[in-house]
């Protein structure tokens, strides 16, 4: 047997240096698959409507910002985002007063009926309360209005508050409470003034998330929406059921629309994940 | 206990006296108290009765009528749609796709995110920019950027064909190719949710014992095989929870497809969810569409509750 001239601590150089290679090469092409859509629509709305279909796709170009003046000055985009935004924030509003104490009571009594059934609006598909709400709202006129499609945002916002928000009243020490109840306070008061102060980092994490949820949904507005309830998802649809598509004023409204929730996303990431997975796993 | 052992429980003052509330707001105050535990998930109870379970059942209702807002016919016909939906070969074409989306959905954003997820639980320069940017997919407007796919996807000006062209492949017809309609928006669907299973089986990875690894280490154990052996049964639990999670959402994709094909080329990407939507919304049968809603249902809620079964055995 020949003699072996590569010493181990060699080999072992050598095979660091693979995996380093590897794993950068991994990193750098799953970087690239989740980050070029988001970097290939910001980039298109500053083309102009010539470069933005030029093939070969364009690079480097003077950009412009007429797709998002187009973009305000040629739809009411200001009307659609103060209906994204109203909606969001009365379902999520309401969410917070009706989902606080329920949760709250989840977290102290093990209401677990409670929480299957708030889990249901999370499991079933929004298909599933459609055909009855879309044939109530004809008849009660709601379709078309703000106050229906809030009330559908409702089903959406509504089991990602409670269950967040359970977990986080679990990790509460009860000394905390039962302190301020010998105390003379009242349960109620425990609550308002001792367990949510305490809980406020989920309460942002909650709202930030519902409101992003609130935000993306797309059915009920598409089925129970109408001309005056125009959201953003529904506006940048619109953007394609013309003949012809106008790429540049779609990837601007695209880049208005989901830039301020992926910077509100920002703020929340450390609750991500407990928080999408309604507390099955703390984050 | 420690706070209510040195709680001031002897002293001069012990608050107001239970039993004698002294004005109406006190008394009003006393009697939340006494039944918080149903007032206080009284409202969102209300809410679940009003917008969850009576939507529910007024489903289940109709599909048992005639209720087609077009035709303007209405009638207790029994079971007959599901006698309908059973015996059309478009649902059953629509169930298939469903499953063929799901499983590729669920299997695709599982295994990507376990390699992102074992990436970002490495010590290296970056970490922290890296997982954010690994997030943000996850949080953005599926409409939005299911468009922006879509201008991608353009057979003759989309930037991905141009790839394709470029590394000396054949240019793609992706979504208007009725053979690879479900795949692409899978992989549209992966990029949204992929991010996700990271985020759960990153946690995952945090929480485990190290003693395990150092053991198997010292034993000179290969990666692959700390991996196989040590950190996937180890996970196992978590991983139920991720295909939990996955396997409801994937059975439920609307926005990408219905923004994207909208079911098509032909019926090509028509998963049950688009079927649904069709029968009940683009054509108002409303008594039809209900009842493949229901199917539909039924089916997301029967995984559902064999995936929390096993999380529970898991768990054990």
């Amino acid at each position: 047997m020949p003699q072996r001239t590569v010493s181990p601590r060699a080999r072992r150089r050598v095979a660091r240096i693979i995996e380093g290679v590897v794993f950068y090469v991994t990193l750098s092409s799953l970087l690239l698959f989740f980050l070029f859509t988001l970097g290939w629509m910001i980039l298109s709305s500053f083309k102009s409507n010539v470069q933005v279909t030029a093939y070969p796709p364009l690079w480097v170009f003077r950009p412009t910002l007429q797709n998002y003046i187009d973009v305000f000055t040629k739809n009411s985009f200001f009307s659609y985002m103060l209906n994204s935004t109203i909606i969001a924030v009365s379902a999520v509003g309401v969410g917070l007063v009706c989902g606080l104490p329920a949760a709250y009571s989840m977290a102290r009594h093990r209401q677990a009926a409670l929480g299957f059934f708030v889990l249901t609006a999370r499991i079933l598909p929004g298909i599933a309360f459609l055909v009855p709400l879309f044939v109530i709202y004809r008849q009660l006129g709601l379709i078309n209005t703000h106050v229906g499609i809030i009330l559908t945002h409702i089903i959406v916002v509504l089991p990602m508050i409670v269950w967040i928000m359970a977990g986080f009243f679990e990790d509460i020490p009860r000394d905390l409470e039962d302190a301020a109840l010998i105390d003379g306070c009242s349960r109620v008061a425990t609550f308002a003034r001792i367990v949510l102060p305490l809980s406020l980092p989920g309460i942002v994490a909650a709202t930030i998330l519902s409101f992003i949820a609130s935000w993306n949904n797309f059915i009920f507005v598409l089925i129970l929406g109408g001309k005056d309830t125009i959201t953003l998802p529904m506006a940048v649809y619109s953007f394609v059921s013309f003949e012809d598509v106008n790429w540049g004023g779609l990837t601007a409204a695209a880049t208005i629309i989901t830039v301020p929730i992926l910077a509100l996303s920002l703020v929340v990431q450390r609750f991500l994940a407990g928080g999408l997975t309604m507390g099955a796993i703390k984050g | 206990m420690t706070s209510r052992d040195s709680a001031p429980a002897a002293g001069p003052w012990v608050g107001p006296a239970r039993g004698y509330p002294s004005s109406r707001r006190a008394r009003a105050v006393a009697f939340v108290d006494r039944h918080l535990h149903v007032l206080f998930p009284l409202p969102t109870l209300l809410l679940v009765l009003g917008l969850i379970v009576y939507p529910l059942v007024y489903t289940l209702l109709l599909s048992t009528r005639r209720y087609d807002l077009t035709l303007k016919h209405y009638a207790n016909i029994g079971l007959a749609h599901y006698v309908g939906v059973f015996a059309s070969s478009r649902f059953w074409d629509a169930f298939g796709r469903t499953v063929y989306f799901t499983v590729l959905s669920v299997t695709g954003s599982i295994v990507l995110g376990m390699v992102m997820a074992l990436i970002l639980n490495r010590d290296f320069r970056g970490v922290r920019w890296a997982r954010t940017a690994f997030l943000l997919p996850m949080v953005a407007t599926p409409v939005a950027t299911s468009l922006v796919w879509m201008m991608m996807f353009n057979p003759t000006l989309g930037v991905l064909n141009y790839f394709l062209r470029f590394v000396g492949l054949p240019p793609s017809l992706w979504v208007a190719d009725a053979r690879l309609a479900i795949p692409t928006i899978v992989m549209v669907d992966v990029w949204h949710f992929a991010p996700f299973a990271m985020l759960i089986l990153l946690a995952g990875l945090r929480s485990l014992p190290l003693e395990p690894f150092e053991s198997a280490m010292i034993d000179g154990a290969s990666r692959w095989q700390i991996f196989t052996r040590i950190t996937l049964p180890l996970l196992r639990p978590v991983l139920v929870i991720v295909l939990m999670f996955r396997t409801i959402d994937a059975l439920k994709v609307f926005d990408l497809i219905w923004v994207m094909t909208a079911g098509g080329p032909g019926f090509g990407s028509e998963t049950l969810y688009i079927y649904a939507y069709s029968q009940a919304f683009k054509y108002l049968d409303l008594g039809y569409g209900s009842a493949v809603i229901v199917v539909f249902t039924l089916i997301v809620a029967v995984a559902s509750v064999a995936w929390i079964k096993a999380r529970e055995r898991a768990w054990a």
